[in-house]
């Protein structure tokens, strides 16, 4: 564990790995640290977002080596079933770059469980962890400039969605009706640090 | 219900408050006013919570029309103000007449101003705020001719100062403190010491997510690829261009360019008053 400070407004945490990231922020979210506003989980780093006005780093870098990391992560355990038609533009691409066949892409992905390691991107938007090795694919060397909502893209060792349409490069394999986010749904991201997905092929 | 009518909105102007803290697990960063000391003033001088939602306009510009009488007061970049074709001061309380329309010019400082109404204004809340944050497409659209913003019940506590003395936002060189980190180890020693010894320009390529600076190049001594992580207000990140990008308000809650310093808490207010062509210096 090493701390790097961002001057008066964040402490950075690096971790071994995201399942040392999941366990603090899990441990964390339970009861933040006095001046600690927000928590920002990463691949290798939880981010304390701090009131400078509040916090004594010292103090807080003490409670985090103190804290007892937690195993079971939040997302109150809730499953998300993702349907999804196997057309994305990438498919083929992944295929190739995986040497798989696009059938044994398509049941790769629907075959894992996958679970939100954390958000990030744009709102609503999870990264998706727990796949099979097989998929790390590279993002596209191009990124393009305008992605569907609803899109499902593979990158590094994450799945994704594309909660509205953005720029993006991650390969994408297909694409889904489901509404991962809205404003005006209690609550608004379905994929949320914790909960578990899976993928359904849908024709 | 008394209401804001918007006549014009000058190159931007938009709903803020204090933002939506607590959500960047699900990818909501805080956004909120650029200037949070400016933004505060003007609700207190009326009045109003702190946190009360105001308008924040960038570069003046801004006509609204009063459907009812208005207590407001306007903070930040000192635009010339008109209250029905007469001359008012800003940082001060300003009586506004049913009717009478209130015009802002073009600030010779600065470049956001907040023009906060008693009561304040009363738009639906998105995820428990009233921001507008361009970076994630959230909260009301920025404002627009035509638009009725209504106003919010007056809260119990009255003004209670006239005028706020307020030191002039600098129109010359500013200075803003930094830390070096948390990502300082990616950079040259040279680096280091460059962006600490050299002048940089506030380009035209700025807004409220951040301001890209021209000036020297920062280059890295490590040339591998930083997986994203959480980014704060301030930070200072360096993209491939080699030229660093000051975060603001509406920054993307991770990034992947390594942040080679963070300028302090106590100066992105001044930070976020700087315009384009205006001159920064950092300091550790």
């Amino acid at each position: 564990m090493r701390f790097l400070r961002c001057a008066d407004s964040g402490l950075l945490v690096e971790l071994d790995d995201l399942d040392a990231v999941q366990a603090l922020h899990a441990a964390l979210s339970d009861a933040p640290p006095e001046g600690v506003v927000d928590l920002v989980p990463a691949a290798r780093t939880l981010l304390l977002q701090l009131d400078p006005r509040r916090a004594d780093v010292a103090a807080i870098e003490a409670a985090v080596r103190a804290v007892e990391p937690r195993r079971s992560v939040g997302g109150d355990g809730a499953l998300v079933e993702v349907p999804v038609v196997y057309d994305g533009a990438d498919l083929a691409e992944v295929a190739a770059l995986t040497g798989l066949t696009e059938r044994e892409v398509v049941d790769r992905h629907t075959s894992a469980e996958w679970t939100v390691a954390f958000g990030g991107f744009a709102p609503g938007f999870g990264y998706l962890a727990g796949g099979p090795p097989e998929l790390v694919v590279p993002r596209r060397s191009e990124s393009r400039t305008k992605v569907p909502p609803g899109s499902v893209g593979l990158a590094g060792a994450f799945s994704g969605i594309y909660p509205r349409e953005s720029p993006g490069g991650w390969q994408l394999i297909g694409r889904t009706d489901l509404e991962v986010w809205r404003v005006d749904r209690d609550p608004p991201a379905l994929l949320r640090p914790g909960v578990r997905v899976r993928f359904q092929e849908v024709r | 219900m008394s209401c804001v009518e918007v006549l014009a909105t000058g190159p931007l102007a938009t709903v803020q408050d204090l933002g939506r803290p607590g959500l960047a697990g699900i990818g909501v960063g805080r956004s909120g006013a650029a200037d949070s000391g400016a933004f505060r003033l003007a609700n207190r001088l009326v009045g109003n919570d702190e946190g009360a939602a105001a308008i924040e306009v960038t570069f003046g510009g801004l006509v609204v029309r009063a459907t009812r009488d208005l207590t407001a007061a306007l903070t930040g970049a000192p635009c010339p103000i008109t209250v029905d074709g007469r001359g008012a001061a800003p940082n001060s309380v300003l009586r506004i007449p049913a009717g009478a329309v209130v015009e802002l010019g073009v600030p010779d400082r600065g470049l956001r101003s907040y023009l906060a109404v008693r009561g304040g204004i009363a738009v639906e809340p998105v995820l428990g705020s009233r921001a507008t944050d361009v970076l994630a497409g959230l909260g009301p659209e920025p404002l627009a001719p035509g638009m009725t913003l209504p106003v919010g019940p007056p809260p119990r506590r009255f003004p209670q100062v006239d005028v706020a003395p307020v030191p002039a936002c600098p129109d010359g060189e500013i200075t803003l403190r930094v830390v070096f980190g948390p990502r300082h180890d990616w950079f040259t020693e040279d680096a280091l010491s460059t962006l600490v010894s050299s002048c940089y320009e506030v380009t035209a390529d700025s807004n409220r997510v951040g301001m890209r600076l021209s000036g020297p190049l920062l280059e890295r001594c490590r040339h591998d690829e930083l997986p994203s992580e959480g980014m704060v207000a301030g930070a200072l990140q360096v993209p491939p261009s080699a030229r660093p990008t000051l975060f603001l308000a509406d920054h993307p809650v991770t990034g992947g360019y390594p942040v080679i310093a963070v300028v302090v808490a106590a100066d992105l207010d001044k930070a976020a008053q700087a315009r384009p062509g205006q001159r920064i210096r950092f300091r550790s």
